[in-house]
């Protein structure tokens, strides 16, 4: 297998290619490598972080801080399944060079009603459909991936449905680490038969068990189904129990048993006061298990900015109490199937807060004194409550038909709307058999009664070995229709991916999805066909309006509309900017001294912004002064006939100004007047002339007659880098 | 009967009042573990058409034809055995591998047949 190399893309069809003979390189989950002391990274101590990546992308504004990139002590999950997994491949790389090292894929609708295994790589619907090959394909490419980024990857789906025991036989032999197994899940909100769907569960548990497959439960989807997903927080402490307890009698240790929790509340509800109390309570009774911390879904709406926002408080309620994983969830969940830029937005929120709240328990601690802790007590005797009329009614079967969970009322209060199902009925009812007394299974990490001859070492004995202790033993099934499948997909995308072609992509590849956004001045109807026209004149096709917010009910809308674009963009037709190639900087620094450079700088324009040039000539991180430039610093606000004035007075050989974000097109006039002042004092021929600003590009020079001009992420080398440049033109060295 | 119930529960919350964190915590577990023995006795004692298909798949039969073994099976109404113990049965009573009892059972079910009778008597 090839090393991925972090400028091509990965070679999806080299992916596919020989899967037949394909192992995973390793098995079971793993965490993070967290250091007691902490990490020093940049000027920084980290108290809650973990070991740094080899290849990774920082937060946009990194660069300020020694282009640190800190990861978060806990793993960290983004959830990825468009319903063509060979385009999710490309994602998962591009979320795990973000931070994520859970990598969830979300099956296709329906596939937890498919008694049986899938086989082969149709397209799926909302997820994809989970089969071997994919597998195969999906852990080979986080094997190149935890490579290239130098941390593992824990590749994760879903051992639920009817077929739940045969997936988790699948998921332990190809090398799956995580998975979520919850067989209330299955009873509640897949009506699948209750005894069908708790006998399998653990069968499915032992295996996962063998295969070292990190287990999550399923109770998070109580508060994301009930109408009011703050008031079922005792249920929720219930089927966690259930689950935990189900699996513990299933074999399986309590380091492999994690819980899927979310705060319940959003904002505008006065969050805190529900979700605090509900994770310190969790925490409290689940202390021997692993904790999976889920963001809000129940209230995501449209607007991505208030589901990050949320998704923010939900991530310092992790911090403030604990999570082992801190799960993301895309903001664009709440209008769309999750597009590759927002896995990483998700991820990118956990990484901003958890750096900005790094080590927030040595400086804070919850006051438990007090309300808190009461609230907390509170949900804890509901729940006991709760476990304690399962037990009077006859048990959970009997509760489960009688329409104990997923009640929108706080218990023990009831409104009625609870999720009853019947003993006898749902999916596969009607399906388990009662073992014969010679019942028999030759194979390990099988659960239950299992009448083995005496004398043998391992189960499998009798057959020479199962495919758990002998992987070669595993049957590859390719494909079972060839016209749906990866292969023929990739066929039509292949221009878009190795070939000459470029379009934009939200999903899959040549999707052609783009996103315009725009404020309308008119109220929401005719905002929102506004929208779709203009979208619809600037030639995309089928245009939606996915988000709308009112900014005022007659004065104007915010709008985001989607559409495709139609056409496509040559490669081999761009024309890329020469990249310029600097002098060494001993060079540099050697020209700088002999001819003891100076220059005067200033920002010009009737503001007081004058970052950009402080950047620039700031002592600081490879600015100018530290290859030996003397500068004579104006100010802001500075008339450009002062700083030329300046500059003949000190000798300097250069002018840099720095422009303010503004309207029109101020800043070039200026740029153009700095060029025309100087010819006129008659220094021209003699004085270098820069301009940067947020607004300038390098284009700009030759247009206003100066010598060169920088945009955003000019370092000081590449100022000095031209100074010298120009007076090597000009033949002054 | 909610009113019957939340005044059951209150009287609950009077002994739990009683019990610290602690002991409330102990209580939460052994409640679940009360809830839980009975279904994993369940469970022991019982199989399903995916447990079985599972048997098979760890057996090195790959995942379409051990849905087809399995249904002839509990057609045949030896789901009880083990699915792999029929297999292990018609490869010992054949003289062959357990991936060619498969292929026989999924040629002609009859195979089945008075499988498990012959050895008993």
């Amino acid at each position: 297998m090839k090393s991925l190399d972090p400028n091509k893309k990965m070679d999806i069809e080299a992916i596919l290619t020989d899967l037949e003979n394909y192992r995973p390189l390793r098995k079971g989950w793993v965490w993070r490598k967290v250091m007691e002391e902490g990490v020093d990274m940049g000027p920084f101590h980290f108290r809650n972080m973990s070991e740094p990546l080899k290849n990774s992308i920082g937060l946009p504004a990194s660069k300020y801080f020694e282009d640190i990139d800190p990861q978060p002590e806990c793993v960290v999950t983004t959830e990825i399944a468009s319903g063509r997994f060979e385009d999710d491949l490309r994602r998962m790389r591009m979320a795990a060079w973000h931070g994520a090292d859970h990598l969830m894929v979300i099956r296709t609708t329906g596939q937890s009603h498919i008694d049986g295994l899938m086989e082969g790589t149709p397209e799926g619907v909302g997820g994809v459909p989970i089969t071997r090959k994919q597998l195969r394909a999906s852990r080979k490419a986080c094997d190149m991936i935890e490579e290239e980024v130098g941390r593992p990857i824990n590749f994760h789906s879903y051992v639920s449905g009817v077929a739940g025991p045969e997936v988790a036989v699948l998921f332990a032999e190809e090398g799956v680490n995580g998975a979520h197994q919850d067989p209330q899940y299955n009873v509640l909100y897949r009506n699948i038969n209750m005894y069908r769907s708790f006998v399998d569960a653990a069968e499915a548990k032992h295996v996962m068990t063998a295969g070292e497959i990190f287990q999550i439960d399923g109770a998070h989807n109580a508060n994301a189904t009930a109408k009011a997903g703050w008031l079922v927080m005792p249920e929720l402490l219930v089927q966690h129990g259930i689950n935990c307890a189900y699996s513990l009698a299933s074999g399986m240790p309590k380091e492999l048993i994690g819980l899927s929790t979310v705060p319940p509340n959003s904002p505008p509800a006065p969050k805190l006061w529900y979700d605090l109390p509900y994770a310190v309570a969790l925490r409290d009774f689940f202390s021997d298990f692993k904790m999976r911390a889920q963001q809000n879904t129940r209230y995501i709406e449209s607007d991505i900015e208030e589901a990050i926002r949320t998704h923010t408080i939900d991530t310092l309620i992790s911090m403030l109490t604990s999570a082992d994983i801190q799960s993301t969830i895309t903001p664009d969940e709440g209008r769309n199937v999750p597009w590759h830029y927002n896995n990483i937005r998700g991820v990118q929120t956990v990484k901003q807060t958890w750096s900005a709240l790094d080590g927030i328990k040595d400086l804070l601690s919850l006051k438990m004194d007090g309300p808190l802790g009461e609230m907390a007590r509170d949900i804890k005797e509901r729940a006991v409550g709760f476990l304690e009329e399962i037990l009077e009614v006859g048990g959970y079967f009997a509760a489960v038909e009688q329409g104990f969970f997923v009640d929108s009322a706080q218990y023990p209060e009831r409104s009625g709307d609870g999720i009853a199902r019947d003993g006898q009925g749902g999916v596969a009812a009607d399906s388990i058999v009662p073992r014969e007394p010679d019942y028999l299974a030759p194979v390990c990490a099988h659960y239950g009664n299992n009448h083995l001859p005496e004398g043998l070492q391992k189960p499998c004995d009798l057959i020479d070995g199962c495919t758990l202790c002998h992987p070669e033993k595993i049957v590859y099934i390719d494909e079972l229709d060839p016209e749906d499948s990866a292969d023929r997909r990739l066929q039509e995308t292949y221009s878009y991916r190795k070939g000459n072609l470029i379009k934009p992509e939200v999903e899959w590849a040549g999707d052609g999805t783009v996103l315009v956004q725009m404020m309308i001045p008119e109220q929401e109807d005719y905002a929102r066909e506004a929208g779709l026209e203009i979208a619809r004149k600037m030639g995309l096709d089928d245009p939606q309006v996915i988000n709308l917010m009112v900014m005022h009910p007659a004065e104007g809308c915010y709008l985001e509309v989607k559409g495709q674009v139609t056409f496509d963009v040559e490669r081999d037709s761009l024309k890329i900017p020469e990249k310029i190639e600097l002098l060494p900087e001993e060079e540099l620094r050697a020209v700088v001294k002999d001819l003891g450079l100076k220059v005067v700088g200033g920002t010009v324009g009737e503001d007081e912004q004058s970052g950009g040039l402080r950047g620039i000539l700031d002592i600081k991180h490879g600015r100018i002064e530290t290859y030996g430039v003397k500068y004579h610093y104006l100010g802001t606000s500075v008339p450009i006939d002062k700083l030329i004035d300046a500059a003949i007075e000190t000798g300097a050989h250069a002018i840099l100004i720095s422009t303010i974000i503004s309207h029109g097109d101020i800043h070039r006039i200026q740029m153009k007047r700095l060029a025309e002042l100087c010819q006129e004092k008659g220094i021209r021929d003699r004085m270098i002339l820069i301009a940067g600003g947020t607004q300038v590009t390098p284009e700009m020079a030759a247009e206003t007659g100066l010598d060169a001009t920088f945009g955003r992420g000019t370092k000081g080398i590449d100022v000095v880098d031209a100074m010298v440049k120009t007076l090597r033109q000009r033949g002054a060295l | 009967m909610t009113d019957a119930r939340i005044a059951r529960f209150e009287e609950r919350r009077e002994k739990y009042r009683q019990m610290s964190d602690e002991a409330l915590k102990a209580h939460f577990w052994e409640l679940c573990d009360q809830i839980v023995a009975p279904i994993a006795e369940l469970a022991r004692t019982h199989t399903s058409p995916s447990i079985e298909r599972a048997v098979l798949l760890r057996m090195g039969i790959d995942s379409l034809s051990a849905h087809g073994v399995v249904d002839r099976i509990l057609e045949a109404g030896l789901l009880g055995k083990g699915a792999g113990h029929v297999l292990l049965r018609l490869a010992e009573k054949r003289g062959c591998g357990v991936k060619a009892a498969a292929d026989a059972i999924l040629e002609d079910k009859d195979v089945l047949k008075g499988l498990f009778e012959e050895v008993t008597q």
